[in-house]
């Protein structure tokens, strides 16, 4: 909403403050006020001048040699506008003046010819181009035949107002006309509000006798006014009203429309106005539309209308989409003598639905869905008629055709000083409460602490108790209300085992050296299946897509943190950033259905991507690009910080690379998966070699207990025995050390593989796999004879189980 | 004799001299001062002599052996020490050549903001809750008097996946939820920080995906005056101890009467800015008492039990304490921007 101050102090005084302060004054009371910015700028040496001759430049076709009156003298003035003619009054620039845009005006020769000024449009005053009127768009501007030659444009022309822009929430539709935002400035200044007069005469002839109303949808159309205006002269409206409205934002047409303009800005009541004699009937019904019913539109668009939509008719057909816009056939025109103006109270509801649908958002469909005042809907009428007998040369008709089962009534609410006070934290007395509802300018009863306030139907938004509060509450200012910490019972705040455990996953992962990316949930359908750890691809039925998307990259809630880490690895590896270890803790969505009706299962998930070089000391010759073991060192390392067991084992996985990939597993449960991305979908997202891994957060959560149990540190040595074992190829590291551990007994305490090895002196097809074996008993000293035997059996088993045999 | 042993003790003195390293050293203690060295030798002699010579030469022997002695030890330890120092000039290294570099990682600026925001209110006794980011209409709309077809739910359009399913556009619902299990037994004193999701066009300073942290109090008693106290500390702890609020009215569905907080502009100190649109205050959050329908819906009477609420996004925090410019860079996830907010 744009306030004129300059309008707005017709309502109410504030000339006491600053703009500044008016503006922070009301931003503090409710009202945000959004920008202050001045309509134009102050003229400086500008004047209404008379064109008294205007004849063809002697030496130029397009331009115009004038005599202009300014009042004291007569000045030569070379103007090249089109519409420039003798006898108009326009805004001369005497020599010396400064137009916007520091132009200085000198005198001049043109072509020849002596110009001692500027005839000028509004746009060169200042002006946004997009409100000046139609007939002074491209060309000077013409003063009313009433102006005061000689005096300064700043005033007849409105240059120094300033423009408020309020930021309106829902609630606050009353600030939606200048009635409203008068009222809320009268109680925050507390200063006294000036109405506006609506009184006019009126003919003998009745308008009941020209028309009559119908009105079929009760409930969607409660109030229905229809005012009837004849001998209207269609011209420009005054020039107050066209300032007010450029103002405000509105570009001026002419009267007619420039009044009910002018009354839906003042009252916040949208008026529409018909041209009686093309009505075709004398009738007005309103009601549903037909299915299927046509209506052209003011905008010359040609309509399908359905039976949710409400319009007004002649009886036969439709002439108007109610409240949202009228039809092209009864348009006011220059021909306009007779003119109908409606006042209605529309549903919101109703009005939102065919604004939304057609896409007609206007300043009066907005209006009419946040509710309009039903005090203010006949008085608009009413001002409107009484405006265009002043200023259209209008003869309004007797009387109000109207239909009227409108709630007037006031809504009352019950407030008690002593519970508002509790509720604030304040200690607000009985006679500042009544000051405050005075200043409001709310009727209430008092009785005691005990206040009976009726609200006023322009505001809406009052209903219950608690809008009473934060009435009293800003007006009384929330600065007043004191500093206080909750007086209720100490309770010890903290984080959920779950949040612990995240906190301490995300900081053991950044302490080995991943960093921690924020992804986006919703991916592409696309996307969306790549690189599900095989647990949860064999539990979800469907991903989640949304009904509908803002584009096909965010449309499915991802099944895997992966894909779109994946791409915002690629995007560094596009900036040269080519060494990049990423970890993130996120939600994936599992849904169980095939068409999704319940919210999907939601886990938490531990991904991460790693690629390049995982650590180098070039002047050392150290270089250890990433690999398979640095990510998998880096799980088992975080297990271990959990004292939660893992195994790995070869696996395949869609879009893993096949001979690198180990399904990881949590007694005997798969909980996710680490290896190389396949070859070719590296390619895809345009990475280069890309390690990567998927853990279900939620079952570590479930399986870990937060207190580590105590173990004794052993006070006996340990003995360590290594044992270097030949085998096929294919016999996995992970299978011998299983053997080892069966067969080694209890004494062993790790097994830890020190060498890997195949070529020379070994048989083709064959490698050798050297352990270290730790013998510890925490009670006593190991005798030889006890290690002895455990190697024994271990060597049988490993020869028996895996064709192992000692390496020579 | 006598001479005999002053010319030894002359020699070796001479050779302990010119040893240059441990080994002649030692060649010098085994050639004068062993078992077959002349000084034994001399001694042997000694049954030759008067009965008064010999302890005059006894003793003069002795005293040769030792002053030989003490001038080998004498003389080892500066060999020693000159060995050290040679060896440890030859260890020595430039020092001024780059270390062993350590993989280095850390949080996101996002996680960092959160937890600092979760570890302040956890200081003033509040619990952190977390629920789920798809999300019923029931629980992100109506339990918190949004019901359908309120104007309100225009200014939060929203992604939905089904009729009655969504993503959640707040973390209210937590609330809601949290609220709806415990049926008004007990008070409730909770933030709920979580992603949340919109019908946003992603640019500079909008984001279909961000984060939120709403708090809740419900409890007997709670008075605007309690919310002004929570948020001026919590402005004070994260912005700085000079900083100011101040609450204006405002809109929000769940809360009556609601408010906005402002915090004193920082880089103006109130003085308008560029930063504070030349108003000296910059929004930082939302915040109002629980609306009374809220608390009926989810079991509190209204009666006896009262609360605030309050929610904010870190994104917005984070680009006013940080000074980032555009909201994307939180999502893009460029290495260069995540490194440069690891540093505590
Ligand atoms: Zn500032």
């Amino acid at each position: 909403m744009f306030v004129s101050l300059n309008w707005l102090k017709k309502y109410v005084d504030i000339d006491q403050l600053s703009p500044e302060d008016l503006a922070e004054r009301i931003t503090k009371s409710g009202i945000e006020v959004e920008g202050l910015e001045h309509f134009a700028s102050p003229a400086n040496n500008v004047v209404v001048g008379y064109v008294e001759s205007c004849d063809k430049h002697p030496n130029a076709d397009k331009l115009n040699l004038c005599q202009v009156n300014v009042g004291d003298e007569t000045l030569q003035i070379i103007c090249g506008a089109p519409n420039i003619a003798t006898g108009q009054k326009v805004a001369v620039a005497k020599p010396g003046s400064v137009l916007p845009g520091n132009f200085k005006i000198k005198k001049a020769k043109l072509r020849g010819v002596e110009s001692n000024g500027m005839i000028c449009s509004l746009q060169e005053l200042g002006v946004e181009e997009k409100f000046v009127p139609k007939e002074f768009a491209s060309g000077i501007f013409v003063f009313p035949e009433d102006a005061e030659i000689g005096v300064d444009v700043t005033e007849p022309l409105n240059l120094d107002d300033i423009i408020m822009e309020l930021g309106l929430t829902p609630n606050r539709s009353d600030a939606l006309s200048m009635l409203g935002v008068a009222y809320e400035v009268a109680a925050i200044l507390d200063v006294p509000i000036r109405l506006p007069h609506t009184d006019y005469h009126t003919d003998e002839e009745k308008a009941a006798d020209q028309v009559s109303l119908t009105v079929e949808a009760k409930e969607q159309n409660p109030y229905y006014g229809a005012f009837l205006v004849k001998d209207v002269k269609i011209g420009p409206s005054p020039l107050w009203i066209r300032n007010y409205l450029m103002a405000a934002g509105i570009r001026p047409i002419n009267n007619v429309v420039d009044i009910t303009n002018y009354v839906l800005l003042e009252y916040g009541q949208p008026l529409h106005a018909f041209d009686f004699d093309k009505l075709g009937s004398n009738e007005v019904v309103v009601r549903m539309a037909n299915e299927g019913e046509k209506l052209v539109t003011l905008d010359d668009q040609e309509r399908t209308l359905s039976s949710e939509h409400l319009v007004i008719t002649n009886g036969k057909e439709a002439i108007a989409l109610a409240g949202v816009m009228g039809g092209a056939d009864s348009e006011v025109t220059e021909q306009t003598t007779t003119v109908l103006i409606e006042a209605a109270y529309f549903d919101g509801q109703t009005i939102r639905k065919a604004s939304k649908e057609f896409d007609l958002r206007s300043e009066a469909s907005n209006r009419f869905e946040k509710g309009v005042d039903p005090n203010r809907v006949r008085k608009a009428g009413e001002r409107a008629c009484q405006l265009l007998q002043d200023y259209a040369g209008a003869t309004v008709l007797d009387g109000v055709v109207e239909y009227d089962q409108l709630d007037y009534s006031e809504k009352t609410v019950t407030i008690w000083t002593s519970t508002i006070n509790d509720r604030l934290g304040t200690n607000i007395s009985n006679d500042q409460m009544a000051d405050i509802l005075r200043k409001l300018n709310f009727n209430y009863e008092q009785d005691g602490e005990t206040f009976t306030v009726y609200a006023p139907t322009r505001r809406q938004d009052i209903v219950i108790f608690e809008d009473m509060l934060e009435e009293v509450a800003r007006i009384f200012g929330y600065d007043n209300v004191p500093f206080t910490l909750p007086s209720g019972g100490a309770q010890a705040g903290g984080l959920t085992k779950q949040q612990e455990l995240k906190r301490h996953i995300n900081q053991f992962l950044e302490g080995a050296g991943l960093s921690e990316t924020v992804t986006y949930s919703l991916t592409s359908k696309e996307r969306v299946t790549e690189l599900v750890s095989p647990e949860v691809a064999e539990k979800m039925v469907s991903s989640v897509s949304l009904a509908m998307p803002m584009s096909e990259e965010h449309s499915t809630l991802r099944l895997s943190i992966l894909p779109e880490m994946l791409s915002s690895v690629a995007y560094n590896l596009a900036r040269k950033q080519a060494n990049v270890a990423y970890y993130e803790l996120g939600s994936i969505f599992i849904s169980k259905e095939e068409k999704v009706t319940k919210q999907p299962d939601e886990q938490l998930r531990i991904a991460g991507a790693l690629t390049g070089e995982w650590l180098t000391h070039p002047w050392q010759q150290e270089k250890k690009v990433v690999d398979f073991f640095v990510v998998k060192g880096i799980l088992e390392a975080l297990f271990e910080s959990l004292n939660i067991d893992v195994t790995f084992s070869q696996a395949k996985v869609d879009g893993m690379h096949p001979g690198r990939t180990a399904q990881l597993f949590i007694n005997d449960r798969a909980i996710g998966f680490a290896g190389q991305v396949h070859p070719q979908l590296q390619k895809d997202y345009d990475l280069k070699e890309t390690f990567v891994f998927d853990i279900n957060f939620d079952y570590i959560l479930e399986i870990h207990e937060n207190e580590p149990k105590f173990a004794k540190i052993p006070r006996y040595p340990s003995v360590t025995r290594d044992i270097a074992l030949v085998v096929d190829q294919s016999v996995q590291a992970g299978a011998l050390e299983a053997t080892i551990a069966h067969a080694g007994g209890e004494l062993i305490k790790d097994i830890q593989v020190f060498d890997v090895y195949q070529g020379e002196h070994l048989a083709e097809g064959k490698k050798s796999i050297a352990f270290s074996l730790f013998y510890q008993d925490p009670e006593r000293t190991l005798t030889d004879d006890e290690v002895e035997a455990s190697y024994q059996a271990i060597l049988e088993a490993v020869g028996k189980e895996h064709n192992a045999e000692l390496r020579g | 004799m006598k001479e005999q042993l002053q010319a030894l003790e002359k020699e070796a003195l001479q050779k302990v001299e010119e040893a240059i390293s441990l080994k002649e050293l030692q060649d010098v203690r085994v050639a004068y001062l062993g078992k077959k060295g002349p000084i034994t030798e001399v001694l042997r002699g000694m049954g030759k002599l008067s009965k008064e010579e010999r302890p005059v030469i006894g003793e003069l022997a002795n005293k040769v052996r030792g002053q030989i002695a003490d001038a080998i030890d004498s003389k080892k330890a500066d060999i020693e020490a000159e060995e050290l120092e040679k060896q440890l000039a030859e260890e020595t290294i430039d020092v001024t050549l780059p270390g062993r570099p350590v993989p280095t990682g850390g949080p996101h600026l996002l996680t960092s903001i959160v937890e600092e925001i979760e570890d302040l209110f956890i200081g003033m006794g509040f619990e952190v809750r977390e629920g789920p980011e798809v999300e019923t209409d029931y629980y992100n709309f109506e339990a918190l008097n949004l019901p359908k077809g309120h104007p309100a739910r225009d200014m939060q359009d929203s992604f939905y996946i089904t009729e009655d399913i969504l993503l959640r556009t707040h973390t209210s619902p937590v609330q809601a939820r949290t609220m709806n299990m415990i049926q008004g037994e007990r008070p409730v004193k909770m933030i709920c920080p979580g992603k949340v999701y919109r019908r946003d066009t992603d640019d500079a300073t909008h984001s279909h995906q961000f984060t939120q942290i709403e708090g809740l109090y419900v409890d007997k008693n709670v008075r605007m005056s309690d919310l002004k106290g929570v948020l001026d500390r919590f402005a004070k702890q994260m912005f700085g101890e000079e900083r100011q609020i101040r609450l204006r009215p405002s809109f929000f569905p769940f809360t009556e009467p609601s408010v906005e907080m402002d915090i004193s502009c920082k880089m103006c100190n109130g003085e308008g800015c560029s930063v504070c649109k030349k108003t000296g205050w910059i929004e930082i959050l939302g915040a109002g008492l629980v609306h009374a329908r809220v608390l009926e819906m989810a079991g509190y009477d209204p009666k006896v039990y009262s609360g605030f609420a309050f929610g904010m996004g870190p994104e917005r925090i984070a680009m006013l304490k940080y000074g980032v410019d555009d909201i994307r860079h939180f999502y893009t996830n460029d290495i260069r921007f995540l490194k440069q907010y690891h540093q505590a």
